[in-house]
């Protein structure tokens, strides 16, 4: 039963990773259609410029907030430059983009920064908490609480608030929506800087767990994705829920099968699901209309 | 999905179809005469390597409009049946080459049915997971693959003659290419193309027509499997030694890379796209660190203002409309 | 069809030019293929930043017999194929007199036919044993092999009479080798492996392997293989497990990097490596000292990072093959060769190396010291033999 119960928090905390990844990826692809690729990047960039602050000697908090600040404003900039310069584009062209993106970052990052692995200091204390024979990290639960409580925030922005209102109606028919008046451009933009500070808040949270690298953000891009997809594009509960399961089916895979086709079964799963529920646990039906 | 310029191209390929390849025959006939030593060929061989597999996706996603991000799976189960058939099974490479290539249609026929089905990011995520799947089945059976150190890959020998140098490999890739290339603008143009060109323009129009439209898109994935596999093994021998990160999920994107930079649906921008992504590292050593940098900026920038990809751009800036 | 044409001319010519490579000087050259980029970067950063020193060191010295000396260096991302692309183009384009380098087994393996074709010496710097075994003509290599880690590894443990143990590796390449190496030696040194796990180089939690672990009986000690930050995650998932057997790293780890992101979970663990890390400790009459402290000085105050034995092994590499040019009195690729196969009582960062007809690497155990890990630094382990 401990057994089990350590296979749950594995998952769980690995879980929580991928979830707040992948919440990230719903925000944009609400507004835009488009799936961000580089979304792995900005969570890259939110640990790496903390650490990297840190060295230089600014405190951890600030730290922190001023590469919240600056991935926001890679986030804006890459929708400027590129996305929105690119408007009118076909859904490949403008993934073929992000993923361009995601390199240059990348490329950036290892210029900038430099080769190695970093890691921050958890937020609470360092010791596990023993539940059960089990032991799980404080900091994974300070994860899984920072992913339920954006996915709150999101929850509440979208539904109480103009703003969330114009995101909404962006997403539905983005003609409609300038025909009444929605700067469809901002209401993007904006997306795109809250997608990216989510990214940069979720590597802060996870760096002391995963540790951080330059090429740190390809692989949980990866992850990310096909968590969202698993849970649905579109739907910000559906990534959580999709990215806890992901977690969640790699540990118990790794305890119960074989550490080395945890990733294997996990896509294997995936595949399934979507062949019986093509959009996903929590999406929308997609209508086309012909 | 709008139906532009990559169409006016095709209906430009019909009338021009074969001929369009002479041009091309002929600068892989002079292109040596510029090569001052076996480092120039082994650079264009691999150059139209990766342009067979850039062909095979550039079917599957140009005309057929399907998007695979796990393209290099296919070159995976080409370069490693080249290996593993002649090391553990005694079979001679040239015949592991057919068995690998058939084997890459009979997964992508098992595989591809119900991937299919799927439609857009579905389908992205399904075929990434299929490359990943295949990734991590060459790192872990380790007694069969050699694991992720790799594996050497036997030399191929035809008829006495012991195929080694670069030179050769030039010439086997390039004709090769131009034999693809040939296939394709057929298959483009064949009952066949004519249906993806109405399941690209829309599925349920097509299907409205009387189009199988599951059994075509099914047709163009097993096609785009053989050539990813004919570059593997290719790929694999050229180079003597494989690992598994040829099926890599980078080594997919690279490919979606070089055919979006080419130009979707353009046969020649297929070549194009991967010359740029094989030249690149190449000629960016001086500045090595920013070869990331240079690289996203240019997929960047070709896909915001070239957004057809270079070929297609580039040919109705210079050739304007035809008919 | 025209602009195919053209464009196709484009390409010809802009391949051409973009492949252009400068004059060919009178200098000598040395290649170095090396993943300074990519999932082996912690290796070859290192190692380029130690060629680049030392080259630039030899040259302001008066250079090779005489020769100024230039480094024509690659990075070839981790990636075999660019490798063998690279290795190519300094053979053909770059004229290359010998070649220090390749970082990963993968990389080496790719290169080492265009180096025995052209017959050019080849120094490599990845760990994997097959690399020398068969011994070719003309590959040599510096790193210590996986096998011997595991000999060394298994000698401590029977010294410290623990004879049941479990692995745990990584699928990267250099973990998965030298599993597979220790699984092979275990026989022989009497050890008994009960329990053999895996993990993925990019995993963030190894939690199930080691719970598995945890519950299968009879354990005495783990040892990890593996390099990156997997290491340094299981270190981490080791004590918040609170499992408390005898903990075994690999070479993989030899750099404070590991220290400090493994941070207080590090103590107690042990792992072979070469003196280079405890260049200090070292009693004064250790023939290595000076070497090592040499190294480590000057790596450190130039690059202001922690010295590791990544770095030390191409300055090996790099010095065996001055060495060697020194006595050939010419850069003859067969004579640099041959004397580097004649290399004897060399004292590098490594250990002390005896080169032979049928050793191309030249060193035994006693290269590699055990170490331990104590409040955040290297200590030498006593009684494990110098």
């Amino acid at each position: 039963m401990a057994e089990f119960l350590q296979f749950v928090f594995s998952g769980l905390t690995v879980g929580a990773i991928y979830a707040l990844v992948a919440i990230g990826f719903t925000l944009i692809y609400n507004a835009s259609d488009v799936v961000n690729f580089a979304q792995g990047e900005f969570v890259m960039l939110g640990g790496m410029t903390t650490v990297f602050l840190g060295y230089a000697g600014v405190p951890l908090p600030l730290a922190a907030i001023a590469a919240v600040l600056v991935t926001t404003a890679i986030g804006l900039v890459l929708y400027r430059f590129a996305i929105a310069t690119a408007s009118g584009a076909d859904a490949v062209t403008l993934i073929i983009i992000t993923i361009g993106a995601s390199i240059f970052l990348r490329g950036t990052a290892e210029v900038v920064f430099d080769k190695r692995f970093h890691s921050l200091p958890p937020l609470l204390d360092s010791d596990p908490i023993s539940v059960g024979g089990a032991a799980i990290l404080p900091q994974s639960l300070v994860v899984l609480a920072g992913a339920a409580i954006i996915v709150l925030l999101l929850w509440v922005v979208i539904d109480r608030t103009l703003f969330g209102k114009a995101v909404i109606a962006t997403s539905a028919n983005r003609i409609a929506a300038r025909l009444v008046g929605i700067d469809t451009r901002v209401i993007v933009g904006a997306c795109f800087a809250l997608s990216a500070a989510i990214g940069a808040i979720a590597g802060i949270l996870i760096t002391p767990i995963t540790l951080t690298s330059y090429n740190a953000g390809t692989l949980l891009a990866l992850k990310g994705f096909a968590a969202v997809m698993l849970g649905g594009i579109g739907s910000a509960v559906g990534a959580m829920v999709g990215g806890i399961l992901l977690g969640l089916l790699e540990a118990l895979a790794a305890g119960y099968l074989s550490a080395s086709y945890k990733d294997a079964v996990a896509f294997l799963v995936i595949l399934c699901v979507l062949f019986a529920m093509p959009q996903g646990l929590f999406g929308k039906t997609k209508v086309e209309r012909v | 999905m709008t139906v532009v310029a990559p169409f006016d191209r095709f209906r430009m390929l019909q009338h021009y179809r074969l001929i369009s390849l002479i041009p091309l025959a002929a600068i892989i006939l002079l292109l040596p005469l510029l090569f001052s030593s076996a480092y120039y060929y082994r650079v264009a061989a691999l150059v139209f390597i990766f342009a067979i597999a850039t062909l095979g996706l550039n079917l599957l996603m140009g005309f057929a409009g399907q998007v695979s991000l796990g393209h290099a799976g296919f070159m995976g189960i080409g370069a490693y049946a080249v290996t593993i058939g002649p090391t553990h099974f005694g079979i001679p490479p040239l015949f592991s080459f057919l068995l690998g290539a058939i084997f890459s249609a009979l997964v992508a026929f098992v595989v591809g049915r119900p991937i299919l089905r799927l439609k857009e990011h579905y389908l992205a995520v399904a075929t990434l997971g299929f490359g990943v799947l295949l990734a991590i089945v060459f790192t872990n059976e380790a007694s069969w693959t050699g694991g992720p150190d790799g594996m050497t890959v036997p030399g191929l020998t035809l008829l006495n003659w012991s195929v080694r140098s670069a030179s050769s490999w030039y010439w086997i890739s390039a004709v090769s290419f131009l034999l693809g290339a040939a296939l394709a603008l057929n298959l483009v143009d064949s009952p066949t193309g004519r249906a993806l060109h109405a399941i690209h323009d829309s599925e349920i129009a097509a299907r409205v027509l009387g189009v199988d439209v599951a059994q075509q898109k099914l047709i163009i994935f097993v096609v785009s499997a053989v050539y990813g596999s004919i570059a593997g093994s290719y790929f694999g021998l050229i180079n003597g030694y494989i690992t598994p990160d040829v099926s890599s999920f980078l080594r997919s994107i690279e490919l979606v890379a070089m055919v979006v930079l080419g130009g979707m649906g353009s046969v020649i921008g297929s070549l194009v796209g991967a010359a740029v992504l094989v030249i690149l590292p190449q000629a960016l050593t001086l500045f090595h660190d920013y070869e990331h940098i240079v690289l996203g900026l240019i997929v960047m920038s070709v896909m915001v203002f070239l957004r057809r990809g270079i070929v297609p751009s580039l040919a109705a800036a210079f050739g304007g409309r035809r008919e | 069809m025209m602009e195919n044409l053209r464009l196709a001319a484009a390409l010809g010519v802009g391949l051409a030019t973009a492949l252009a490579t400068g004059p060919v000087s009178a200098q000598v050259k040395v290649g170095a293929v090396l993943s300074v980029s990519g999932p082996a970067s912690f290796l070859g950063d290192p190692e380029k930043k130690t060629l680049d020193i030392y080259v630039e060191d030899i040259n302001a010295k008066g250079g090779f017999n005489g020769q100024k000396l230039q480094l024509v260096l690659y990075d070839d991302g981790g990636d075999a194929n660019a490798a063998r692309t690279f290795a190519t183009r300094l053979v053909e384009e770059d004229k290359i007199v010998a070649m220090v380098g390749g970082t990963t087994t993968g990389t080496t393996m790719a290169m080492i036919p265009v180096f025995e074709d052209a017959q050019i010496p080849f120094i490599s710097l990845a760990g994997a044993i097959e690399i020398i075994q068969p011994v070719r003509n003309w590959v040599f290599k510096t790193p210590h092999t996986d096998r011997m880690a595991c000999e060394k590894i298994f000698a401590d443990l029977k010294r410290r009479n623990l004879t049941k143990v479990a692995l745990i590796s990584g699928t990267d390449a250099f973990g998965h080798s030298m599993r597979d190496q220790c699984i092979s030696v275990a026989p022989a040194a009497n050890i008994a492996i009960a329990e053999v796990e895996n993990y993925g180089p990019g995993d963030s939690d190894m939690t199930p392997q080691l719970t598995k672990i945890k519950a299968t009986p009879g354990i005495q000690a783990v040892i990890n293989t593996g390099f990156g930050q997997g290491p340094a995650i299981v270190t981490r998932n080791y004590r918040q497990l609170g499992i408390e057997y005898p903990f075994y790293q690999s070479h993989g780890v030899a750099s404070k990097q590991y220290i400090s992101l493994a941070g207080s979970a590090a103590d107690g663990v042990r792992l072979p490596a070469a003196a280079l890390l405890v260049a200090d400790k070292l009693p004064d009459n250790d023939q290595q000292k000076p070497v090592v402290v040499a190294y480590k000085n000057t790596f450190e105050v130039k690059t202001g990072q922690a010295v590791s034995t990544f770095g030390g092994h191409a300055y090996d590499g790099l010095m065996i093959l001055a060495a060697a040019a020194k006595r050939a009195g010419s850069f003859d690729k067969a004579k640099v060769r041959d004397e580097i196969e004649r290399t004897r009582g060399y004292v590098g960062t490594g250990g002390i190396v005896n080169m032979s007809p049928t050793d191309h690497l030249g060193l035994d155990l006693s290269a590699f010291r055990m170490l331990e890990i104590r409040e955040g630094d290297w200590t030498l382990v006593p009684d494990s033999g110098s």
